[in-house]
């Protein structure tokens, strides 16, 4: 492995790649107790359709997520229990474009790293295991449908996209969940858990070297074809306006979103991400003048934020929170943004988002989790996360009004909304 | 960690570190914690956060934050023990970070200091514009908490339960009482509260003490200081003499099951292993056996209420499940209560809170956090001195302590369709 050095972030990292496909990532962080392993594959709740032994395959929506609840099962009984008898809290997520498993430990570290990269890379499913865990995501499935932060989202993403699978809820639903199969399970393993798919970043008090040889040493000899995926044709428009639920909540939600075109690879991501940001602090973060206008006149409060989001073959940019008056905001986010693109902004404003924004940044490189996530977004993206300052440094207020004029337009926009269900 | 009295009631408690990109300062006023003020201290926060004497509105403000590399300050208002603790968490790039070299620790103490002491005013009153917009979003957020279904179950148990005890006030008080709240009164709220409270600052990152210390001395010359209250201990819990059954009704699609239990026993590391155990990480009987056994539900938990001497448990499950999971929550903590453990359990259990107090030190907001609790209830152990309590408990303390637990109130949030 070869160390990269990022002098203006005082970090290190080791690099590279097992002749199987594996890629590695080291942060030493020598003064820190915790030692944190992130072990992630490049498939997620987006992937349902792909291509296997030259067959197009159809896979239940939520079956990534399933198989990620029954990774933890071994031929000897549960990678939990084992990893938990040395002191460390393991879990795992998906997302749309990934599945990573991780634990944190302060000791037994290398015994730890052991067990996580066997259970993730050894799969055993029984029928009977299937069967139980559809009791289990049932209930986290019911659990989020009461959530109105994750219908408000979801259900903008439906109105954002006609067919990409962005669209996709990670977790499936009670129905879809129900055709998943050990079969099943054990192709998608098969398809997209191979070292050639996979990165492991390690972040702590760790040799780089011994953490090369255990991967070597535990993990399969030969990496796998490449999988292609279909996400679906996608028309640059959105594929609704609009859409509304009435729930059991305290006050109206909205989310405005847009649907923006979608990132190239390489640095140009990276720049994407940095610019699409930017956007964001100028259009609605707490210091831009729409924020400060429609917070004082209670129009919004606190809860209002937004974020851009890049998943592979889509984009998007969404601002939402509170309001009596969803549709007063989203007619003034609109006006705002084609306001800056007329006008542009103050150079002193936009010399200080850049400080603030550089600043959250660097306050991310404090998590080890939010290190790891982002170097497996990285490779998976096809750039270096940790290159920001250098991205930050050649950016101009051109650019970002650039990619206001391009992305927040009225005709990519949707609305949507949770009202107090009446009583 | 050192602890230093910086003034009349005012204390530092310094967490010297030079690992984390950022450094930290808090300053946190803990009251006790009453139904008839709760609601106003965490309006007070709030108001202050909007503007000061020299940077008068939100415009003003976020400018000198992003001046200062994205500083953050954001309001608190937490609940430790019977206490509440409101102010305000900086966090700032560490001076090493800015690519200027400039100093940051001096401008955000004063920051800071400015938002505590000179309010930005009118006619001796907070702005009106500042205090009503404010009141109306403390108002939302507590009836906010609805939205999110399992702090709401979470929450109206614990209100159940401790029903006339401070500990059953949740910590931005309730709707009724932020409504009557008026201008004259939260300004001389505040005044009360600058003056006579304790008032608890956090500092970590690379800054040597003397220069903290100077920073924030400088930074609160203008605090008005009178005699400050002592830290106050919660009172113990006073049980029902047989459990109390409460239900609510709301248009959920998944019910959500609480159950409260008091702790008899006072051996607080035996509870703390015990309720490890019995449904405090993804090893407990609770997570085995509810989920993992019967899938019956995605989560259920417990949590031990170490201030206070209480177990609650918390999991989502399906309408018609509920008798299930209430016999099956009941059988796991008789269990541990009849030693029922595997070896492996116990050392689980053992390792994964050692390993939590091991690793404390890595995040400044989890060190703010276990201090100021620390600091609001009058204890003086360090994640360390936690950890050495937690590896002396032998398997008989846990039994011994975990059957002191009883049932007090049990709490199910149903869906409006269905019949009890």
């Amino acid at each position: 492995m070869k160390p990269v050095l990022y002098e203006r972030l005082g970090e290190t990292v080791y690099c590279g790649t097992l002749p199987n496909g594996l890629a590695l990532r080291v942060v030493p962080k020598p003064d820190h107790v915790k030692k944190y392993a992130f072990f992630a594959a490049r498939y997620g709740g987006m992937d349902t359709r792909f291509r296997l032994n030259g067959r197009w395959l159809d896979t239940p929506a939520g079956i990534a997520h399933y198989l990620e609840h029954k990774m933890f099962d071994t031929k000897e009984g549960n990678a939990l229990q084992e990893l938990a008898k040395n002191g460390a809290e393991p879990n795992a997520f998906t997302s749309n474009a990934m599945t990573g498993y991780y634990f944190d430990s302060a000791d037994h570290f290398d015994e730890n790293l052991e067990i996580l990269l066997s259970f993730v890379s050894i799969p055993y499913f029984t029928a009977e295991s299937v069967a139980k865990e559809q009791g289990i995501i049932g209930q986290e499935i019911r659990m989020i449908e009461d959530n109105p932060d994750w219908q408000i989202y979801v259900r903008m993403l439906r109105a954002l996209y006609k067919n990409h699978t962005a669209r996709t809820s990670i977790a499936g639903t009670v129905e879809s969940i129900a055709h998943i199969t050990a079969e099943t399970l054990y192709d998608c393993h098969k398809a997209f858990y191979t070292p050639s798919n996979m990165i492991l970043t390690v972040v702590g008090n760790v040799d780089p070297v011994k953490v090369e040889d255990l991967a070597r040493r535990v993990l399969p000899k030969e990496g796998g074809p490449v999988v292609p995926r279909d996400y679906g044709e996608e028309p640059e428009a959105p594929a609704e306006r609009e859409t509304r639920l009435a729930m059991e909540v305290s006050s109206p939600q909205f989310l405005a979103g847009y649907k923006c075109r979608p990132a190239g690879e390489g640095e140009d991501r990276l720049r994407t991400m940095v610019l699409g940001d930017l956007a964001c602090d100028l259009l609605f973060g707490e210091s831009s003048p729409l924020y400060q206008r429609l917070y004082s006149q209670w129009i919004i409060n606190s809860s209002f934020g937004g974020a851009f989001e890049l998943m592979p073959g889509a984009a998007f940019l969404y601002a939402g929170g509170e309001s009596k008056e969803p549709r007063t905001v989203a007619a003034e986010l609109q006006k705002e943004a084609d306001r800056l693109v007329r006008q542009g902004v103050d150079q002193e404003f936009f010399r200080r988002t850049l400080r603030a924004s550089f600043g959250s940044s660097l306050r991310g490189l404090n998590s080890f989790e939010n290190i790891a996530v982002s170097l497996t977004e990285g490779y998976f993206g096809g750039f270096d996360p940790l290159r920001f300052p250098e991205v930050f440094d050649g950016v101009t207020q051109e650019d970002v009004l650039g990619f206001l004029r391009e992305n927040v337009t009225a005709e990519r926009s949707v609305l949507s909304e949770i009202v107090p269900r009446e009583a | 960690m050192t602890r230093t009295q910086l003034a009349e009631g005012v204390f530092l408690t310094y967490l010297p570190a030079k690992k984390f990109k950022t450094s930290l300062l808090s300053a946190q006023f803990a009251v006790p914690l009453r139904w008839e003020t709760a609601s106003a201290n965490a309006l007070i926060a709030a108001v202050l956060r909007r503007g000061t004497a020299s940077y008068p509105d939100m415009g003003a403000l976020s400018r000198r934050l992003d001046g200062l590399y994205g500083a953050r300050i954001d309001v608190t208002v937490r609940k430790k023990g019977e206490t509440q603790c409101v102010g305000f968490v900086a966090s700032l790039i560490d001076d090493c970070f800015a690519p200027g070299k400039e100093r940051l620790l001096e401008p955000a103490a004063d920051l800071l200091g400015e938002l505590i002491c000179r309010p930005a005013t009118r006619d001796g009153l907070f702005l009106s514009e500042y205090f009503e917009s404010e009141k109306i979003n403390l108002i939302d957020a507590v009836r906010s908490i609805l939205n999110d279904k399992r702090s709401y179950a979470d929450s109206r148990l614990l209100q159940e339960m401790c029903t006339g005890e401070p500990y059953g006030v949740p910590r931005l008080g309730n709707e009724q009482i932020a409504a009557a709240l008026h201008p004259q009164l939260l300004f001389e709220a505040y005044r009360e509260l600058v003056s006579a409270s304790r008032l608890e600052i956090f500092y970590s990152g690379s800054a040597g003490q003397s220069r903290v210390e100077d920073a924030l001395r400088a930074a609160l010359a203008d605090l008005p200081r009178k005699e400050a209250e002592a830290p106050l201990r919660p009172a113990p819990h006073v049980p029902p003499e047989e459990p109390r059954f409460v239900t609510d009704r709301l248009d959920v699609t998944q019910g959500k099951l609480g159950m409260g239990f008091a702790c008899g026993s006072g051996d607080t590391a035996a509870l703390l292993l015990g309720n490890t155990l019995f449904g405090g990480s993804s090893n407990s009987k609770l997570f085995l056996n509810v989920r993992e056994k019967l899938s019956l539900c995605y989560y259920a938990s417990s949590q031990f209420h170490r201030q206070k001497g209480l177990i609650t448990v918390s999991s989502g499950v399906e309408f018609e499940n509920y008798q299930r999971a209430y016999d099956e929550i009941m059988a796991q903590l008789e269990a541990v209560q009849r030693g029922e453990l595997e070896a492996w359990e116990l050392e689980a259990a053992r390792s994964t809170l050692l390993n939590a107090y091991a690793s404390m030190g890595d995040s400044q907001g989890k060190l703010e956090n276990f201090y100021l609790g620390q600091a609001a209830t009058g204890c003086g152990e360090s994640p360390e001195d936690l950890a050495d309590q937690v590896r002396a408990v032998t398997p008989e303390r846990i039994f011994e302590a975990m059957s002191s637990v009883k049932l007090d109130t049990v709490y199910f949030l149903q869906g409006k369709e269905a019949e009890a």
